[in-house]
Order: structure tokens, then sequence, then C-alpha cells
């Protein structure tokens, strides 16, 4: 318990005196699962929409492994990335492996799905209620596809934190193709992971109560922008 | 493209038969009312006029000039669907789908916007306009394609009477200007107000076709005779 205590206290002074270290491993862990985020959505919001509103065979199967590969194991997806970037491996040549860009694209395999299949599921239900007035506007479907991602943009948000919470509080993938090293591709997650088994437990303490800070504050901050929205346009 | 020709038209779904053997042809003119109880299968005729839903027997076929693929024509929904953006945007958006080149559609939805009295509120998001107004605004989107044939789905069962007064005074404007309404209601003084001829629908079937004076005055049919004398009390 007095541990705990003095734990606590000490977390909350390298917070107060934003500590070098600590900043600079609050600051790419933002940057690596920010970025990851911004390329699943980019692949995962067409990905959804093209389920939402399609027709072809095979699209049952693709939605039951989509929502699947929901629960992918980081660890997997980081021995995967692993092998493709490592030196032998087909993307070995580009020299990424051990580099806050192969976090990203580790992060980005990771998160895509979870956009994919929670996206694809919001705008099939906007897609029922919708259907039958663009029909009869005349809308093709990919017309459609792109007037209800625009159309639910206030819910896609929430799927996008979703995929930032996954991106932001997981540990294997980023561990095995970024490596944890100091400076470079030290993150919140591993420099948890690092410090408590080193026994700095201050300063794992202190990243982890950031790390939950930040996942509310960025939820609160997307509700509120949401609420406001849903508002406004109804 | 009129007129309109269904030929011994069935639909069925699940096992249940929604629409049996209707064959009728609709020409342009007189403002066709489709008149019947809940679950006569008005709303699923009209669906299979506008192409929503595939026959599963017999032929609908635009027998007119022009626009043989039946494509001027729009269609107003009993509950609008209205896009997350503002009112002047949904009507844009419908004339955009059309193809209606970018400078004349904004021209074209501030008219029309005009015409059902929502100018004042063009700019407002569209969902947050009241049921009257979105219904205005879904006319307003319709007309603004400047359709051949306008279909309408009891447009008024979720409105109060002033709204309900407002939206059947715009479908009378829009017939006006030439355009060909067919509508649903199951209303008797809407059907009497605005229809100048009755399709009779019951259990699927169309049981007669008269022009409305004669219809309530002395309907062809027991069915049509017992519907009205069940809903005149109340109208």
């Amino acid at each position: 318990m007095n541990d705990l205590n003095r734990a606590f206290a000490e977390a909350f002074g390298l917070i107060g005196a934003l500590d070098a270290k600590l900043v600079e491993i609050v600051t790419l862990s933002l940057e690596v699962s920010v970025a990851a985020v911004a390329f699943a959505a980019v692949a995962g919001f067409p990905l959804g929409a093209a389920l939402a509103v399609g027709r072809f065979r095979g699209r049952g199967s693709i939605i039951v492994l989509l929502n699947a590969l929901m629960g992918l194991p980081p660890v997997v997806v980081g021995l995967v990335v692993y092998l493709l970037l490592s030196r032998a491996g087909p993307l070995g040549e580009f020299g990424i492996l051990f580099t806050p860009a192969a976090m990203v694209i580790a992060q980005a395999v990771l998160v895509t799905p979870i956009i994919a299949a929670l996206s694809r599921q919001t705008i099939e239900d906007a897609w029922r209620e919708y259907e039958e007035q663009l029909r009869s506007l005349g809308a093709k479907r990919l017309n459609a596809a792109f007037t209800l991602l625009w159309d639910t943009r206030f819910s896609l948000i929430t799927v996008m934190l979703a995929g930032f919470g996954r991106a932001a509080a997981e540990v294997g993938a980023v561990m095995i193709v970024g490596g944890n090293i100091d400076g470079v591709t030290r993150v919140m997650t591993t420099a948890i992971a690092l410090e408590t088994s080193k026994g700095d437990l201050p300063l794992a303490l202190g990243l982890g109560i950031i790390l939950v800070g930040l996942v509310i504050m960025v939820n609160a901050a997307a509700n509120l922008i949401r609420e406001a929205a849903l508002r406004r346009y109804g | 493209m009129l007129p309109l020709e269904l030929r011994d038209v069935s639909f069925a779904i699940n096992g249940r038969t929604l629409i049996d053997h209707v064959s009728v042809e609709i020409g342009a003119g007189p403002r066709t009312v489709i008149l019947g109880p809940n679950g006569a299968g008005k709303s699923v005729l009209m669906r299979l006029c506008h192409g929503l839903l595939p026959a599963s027997a017999g032929r609908i076929i635009w027998r007119g000039a022009g626009s043989a693929d039946g494509s001027r024509q729009a269609m107003v929904f009993q509950r609008p669907v209205m896009l997350r953006r503002s009112a002047l945007a949904n009507v844009v958006y419908g004339l955009k789908l059309a193809g209606v080149s970018r400078a004349e559609r904004e021209l074209r939805a501030a008219d029309v916007l005009d015409a059902v009295d929502l100018s004042a509120v063009s700019g407002r998001p569209a969902r947050v306009l009241s049921g009257g107004e979105q219904q205005r605004l879904a006319l307003a989107r319709a007309w603004a394609l400047n359709p051949e044939v306008l279909f309408l789905d009891e447009p008024t069962a979720n409105l109060d009477p002033n709204a309900t007064r407002d939206v059947e005074s715009i479908i009378n404007q829009i017939c006006a200007g030439g355009t060909k309404i067919i509508m649903s209601t199951h209303n008797l003084g809407q059907a009497r107000r605005l229809g100048d001829e009755i399709l009779f629908l019951s259990h699927g079937r169309l049981v007669e076709r008269s022009p409305v004076e004669q219809f309530f005055k002395q309907p062809a049919s027991a069915e049509a005779a017992a519907f009205i004398r069940a809903e005149l009390p109340w109208n």
C-alpha cells in the first residue's frame, strides 16, 4: 500500500513537472496511434461502406471474417508485420523495422478491421432508412455509399475512437515491430511494461495514468462533438 | 412517358401475395388517387410503378414517347428521409443525381424552396425542421426535378391539419404545372379534395376504378361501399 502511495505521488510529480522523457514517450504514442487510425480510416471506411450497400457473392463471409478480425491478437499482427519488414522479408528493403513507421503499419493493420466492421454496421443501418429515398432519386450504389458515409459522419467519429482506443492501448504489436528502443520507438504501453519489470513503478504508473486520462479526454471530446452535431443536424 | 400500363402485375413476398393480378392503364391528366384500407397494397403498388420493387409476375410498361425508361418520375414518401445537410442542399442533392448542371442546381433549388414557402429556412439543417416542413421539403425536392409523374405515398398521414392543408396546396400547384399526380391515401376527404379518379384497392386487388364523384355517390363495388360507410363518420 505504501509503495502504491509513493508511486502515485511520484507519478503526479512527473506529470506536473512535464518530465522530458515522459513528454517524449507520450508524444510518440500519440503520433503513432493517430497516424495508424488515419490510415485505417482511409482503408476501413470505404470498405465498410462497400460492404454495407454492395450485394455480391461472398459478402456474408467477408463480414463474418471482418467481425472476427476485430479480435486479432496484437502480438500476432506484430509477428506478421515483423516477418514482412524484416531484412529477409518481402518488404525488408525499406529498412523500416524498429522505426515508428513500422509501428504505424502494425497498428493500422490491427485497427482497419475494427473501423471497417463497425462502419459497415453503422452505414448498413442508415442504408435501411435511406435506401428507397436514394434509389427514388436515382442514386446508384456508389453514389449511395458516399452519401451515407457523409451522412453518418458523426457516428463514424465514434467508430474512429474505438479504433484509437485499441491502437493506443495495445502493447504486443508495437513491442515486436518497434523494439521499445529508448528515444526512438518507446511508447506508453511498451514503457509501462518495461518500467514495471525494472521496478520503476512511479514512471510506469505515471504513464498509465496519462494513458487512461488521454483515452478519457479523447472520448469526451468526441462525445461533445457528436452531441453538438446531432443537436445541430438532427 | 405516360401512359403507364400495368399488365397483370402481381407481387408476392415470403409466400404472401400483396398485389394480385392488377391490370390498369394510367394516362396523363386526371389526378389519380389510390384508395383503400391499410394493408390493401397501396404503397406496394406505387413502389412497383416507381420501380423500387420488381414485379413477381406481369409487366409494367411506360408506353409513351420520351424517357422510355421512366426516368422522369419522382416519389414522395409517407415519412420524408432527409440528409444531414441544409434544406437547400437536400434539394440540390436530388438535382445533382438528376444530372442538372452545377450552375443551375442552386437557382432551381432556391426557386422551388420559395414555392413551398421554405426560403426562410433554406440554410437550416433539414432534419431539425418540423414534420410539416420536412414533408414540404420532400415535395420541393421532387418538384425541382420537374417530373412527368409524381408518386405520393400517403404524404400527409403523419401531419396535423394545417400541415396537411399546406401539402395539399403544393400538390395542386405541382399538378397545375403539368405533372401527373398519382397518390395513395386512406383518407376519404383527401381523396375527394385531391382526386379526379379513384383506384380502389382491397386485399391487393384492383376492385374498382371510377371518377371521384361517381365513386363517392355510387360505388360500383360492395367493398368500396363498405369502406366509404365505415370511414365517413370520421371525415
